[in-house]
């Protein structure tokens, strides 16, 4: 007989800034359950030079690092089988957004942490707010930072408990000023650029709401959960007649379709609404683009997928009216367009793309979502 | 955006204001959202880690109760025992205000700052206290649960059912220099001390709650210091909605779903109306009752003069640092007259940063349709020469 392991409860520390104190707090809360009788091993560890920090590893298992060989160069990862074959009940993993080394079973690590969950394995992970990729084009819009390192918003939404780590900007300032977080000369260039009083205020009041939605959105789910199980056939009609729908239609022009994709799944998750994405082709197979438009295409389609969005791609000559269609023949309430489809492309008459569909849609919700500017 | 250059009183007014600051003790407050999320704690560890740095830290006052690791961190520093007082047959504590001026540390650390005293001292509350320690050049660290705002009473009230008799005014927490929030997960505060689920939702919502304070909070600070650089621009981290109110769009839909926005992911909220010449009574009374519905559901409402609708509303989008802005779908009337001269089409095209969100009629059948006699929706202003 096979039993299903339990999937293993997600703690994630999250901050508003490298050097507000993640990890440390991450490392007390391993060496406390450690001390009742748990079994924790330290699954990933970024010392970064921080003294009190590496001090609270003291006493805790480590499973070593595995080598990966990149370029010639040999660079340390986390070593997923290893902590596997340990099976402890909890498992410490720093940087939840890393990347790992090309070639690595996983590119991600939130999606090796995927994996220890499904093992059964509790985690306890740190995080830093600028990496999620909902709030990636708001905070380029704040800071001017465009944060490479992303991941879906889903694998936050799935933790059991998340741990808001605050300190005051001035506090992770005075940090920096005496080399806690970096190096003096590393921290020094990042006084000036990322660590600006009015970066750091931004980031933090975004983190905070962030949390307070999270727990707001928990609230709601438990609400509903109540209100279904007391009169249950009532709330699934009544479920059913607000559900909506979105309907993101995607370009070829690179800019603009990354942040819309984004900015569609946040909106679908605010209205716990259906999500579908559609490129609309005038030709079989998108023959009518060159291969970097087709290549950017494919890329917008795969990141949608990556957000768990029902992504499409239609054939029409005419794009506006192929969209409309689409969008009745599935019962979209609301439909979302970038602002670059309404100046680029094929100018015809009766006017833009966009323009267009505003005008044939009049029975639909548009949302035209703004390329933000800096 | 450059804010106005600063009359020459303004500035020395800022330099009195920054010197006065100066002399002043810096006040840092631990806001927790219920007990036991571990703000003592942390004050005293950043007692603790000051010392270690050099500056000369003392403990104002500690509460009685405490657990064995914050017992040995007590042991660590200076403490100014409080006076005892004993009122009604209850000992109560009285922060030593004297004995601290008199001793004058760099740093003293206050444990509930919401704390009445007994009737007869120098302040009858201890926040009183703190600011005669801060005006005297003392930097205060504090702890405050979120029960104790006055202001946030009532909204506590309706989670838990249960009133803090001690409070400090709002007002106060906001004027602190620094404020940071010491978070718990509710599953962990009944690990402690455990609890129903029941109450895993109130503490929840109070989370959340204090979450959103300190945000605000947090928002306010980063203005002001915006402002003081002569930058005048809302860089904060929340939403700005602006229905745009006609008399014949869905303007009930607009408000409501802005409302619901604003309320649920705590946004702020506008209505702009941009009035129109010409106007029949049906129109005039419904744009009126719109307006009604605006204010009752919160919105800050704006009504402007112009002639050209579009421009107009953009202008004022872009100065209250709009983000997204709700408009009703033009009417089809003449529309082949409007293709390029529509207002929806001219946000469509100019309004950047911000997203449109265009709603459809409450009910096309009963739109009017091609009524001579009667203005569309936006089309008062002057037409562009040519496009």
């Amino acid at each position: 007989m096979t039993t299903i392991p339990r999937k293993g409860r997600l703690k994630i520390f999250l901050g508003y800034a490298p050097g507000v104190g993640k990890t440390y707090q991450m490392l007390d809360e391993g060496e406390e359950l450690r001390r009742k009788g748990m079994d924790v091993v330290i699954g990933y560890f970024e010392p970064h030079g921080r003294k009190d920090t590496i001090a609270k590893t003291e006493g805790m298992e480590f499973i070593p690092r595995r080598n990966v060989e990149y370029r010639g160069a040999i660079l340390e990862e986390m070593d997923l089988a290893g902590i596997l074959r340990r099976k402890s009940q909890v498992c410490l993993v720093d940087e939840l957004a890393h990347t790992n080394v090309p070639g690595s079973e996983q590119a991600k690590r939130w999606e090796d942490v995927q994996m220890l969950l499904d093992a059964g394995i509790n985690v306890l992970t740190s995080l830093n707010v600028q990496h999620l990729e909902s709030l990636n084009d708001q905070i380029w819009q704040m800071t001017g930072v465009r944060v490479r390192e992303t991941l879906p918003d889903w694998v936050v939404d799935q933790a059991d408990e998340i741990v808001v780590v605050d300190v005051t900007p001035r506090a992770l300032r005075h940090r920096l000023e005496r080399g806690v977080v970096y190096s003096h000369d590393k921290a020094e260039k990042a006084l000036e650029n990322f660590f600006t009083e009015q970066n750091l205020c931004a980031l933090r009041g975004v983190a905070m709401r962030y949390v307070a939605h999270e727990i707001e959105e928990k609230l709601l789910v438990e609400e509903a959960h109540k209100s279904a199980t007391e009169s249950s056939a009532h709330a699934d009609h009544e479920a059913a007649l607000r559900k909506e729908r979105l309907l993101i239609c995607i370009d070829e022009r690179p800019s603009a379709a990354a942040m819309l994709i984004r900015r569609g799944r946040r909106v679908a998750d605010y209205l716990r609404a259906d999500c579908i994405a559609v490129y609309v082709s005038p030709d079989a197979g998108l023959a009518h683009l060159s291969q970097d438009e087709r290549d950017a295409v494919e890329k917008h389609l795969g990141f949608g997928r990556n957000l768990r969005i029902d992504t499409n791609v239609i054939e029409g000559r005419d794009v506006a009216v192929t969209l409309v269609q689409f969008a009745r023949a599935h019962q979209a309430t609301q439909i979302l367009m970038g602002r670059s489809a309404s100046n680029g492309g094929k100018r015809r008459r009766g006017g833009s793309t966009l323009q267009r569909v505003v005008r044939l849609a009049q029975d639909i919700e548009i949302t035209i979502v703004a390329e933000r500017r800096r | 955006m450059r804010a106005p250059r600063p009359t020459p009183e303004e500035l020395l007014r800022r330099v009195e204001a920054e010197e006065e600051q100066a002399r002043r003790g810096r006040l840092k407050i631990l806001l927790g959202y219920a007990s036991r999320v571990g703000k003592s704690f942390r004050m005293l560890d950043e007692g603790r880690r000051r010392k270690q740095r050099g500056q000369d830290v003392v403990i104002g006052s500690i509460q009685a109760k405490l657990g064995p690791d914050v017992e040995r961190m007590v042991e660590t520093l200076e403490i100014i025992p409080g006076l005892k007082v004993r009122i009604d047959g209850k000992d109560d504590e009285v922060l030593d205000v004297v004995s601290i001026l008199r001793r004058n540390p760099q740093v003293c650390l206050v444990d509930e700052l919401a704390h009445d005293n007994p009737p007869g001292g120098r302040h009858p509350k201890r926040w009183q206290d703190v600011k005669e320690l801060l005006d005297n050049g003392i930097t205060v660290v504090t702890a405050v649960n979120l029960q104790h705002i006055a202001e946030h009473q009532d909204a506590v009230e309706k989670i838990t059912g249960k009133r803090a008799l001690q409070t400090v005014p709002e007002a106060f927490i906001r004027a602190a220099d620094e404020i940071v929030i010491v978070d718990a997960p509710p599953e962990a505060l009944q690990q402690r001390e455990p609890g129903s689920a029941a109450n895993t939702r109130r503490l929840s919502e109070l989370r959340e709650l204090a979450l959103l304070l300190v945000a605000e909070v947090v928002d306010d600070q980063l203005q002001q210091s915006l402002e003081s650089r002569g930058v005048s621009t809302f860089l904060g981290s929340q939403e700005r909605i602006l229905v745009c109110i006609t008399p014949r769009s869905n303007t009930k839909r607009m408000l409501d779903s802005g409302h619901r926005i604003a309320e649920r992911f705590h946004c702020d909220f506008l209505a702009v109306y941009v009035r129109q010449k010409g106007l029949g009574e049906a129109d005039e009374s419904q744009v009126e009752s719109h307006l009604k519905l605006a204010r009752e559901l919160g919105a800050q409402v704006n009504i402007l003069a112009a002639t050209d609708p579009a421009a107009a509303i953009l202008e004022f989008a872009r100065a209250q640092a709009v983000t997204q802005v709700f408009v009703g779908h033009s009417l089809r009337k003449r529309w082949r007259e409007l293709l390029f001269d529509n207002p929806v089409d001219r946000l469509i095209q100019s309004a950047e940063n911000m997203d449109l969100r265009i709603f459809p009629h409450p009910d096309p059948a009963l739109e009017p349709q091609f009524e001579p006699h009667r203005e569309p929706d936006f089309q008062s202003g002057p037409r562009r020469a040519s496009s």
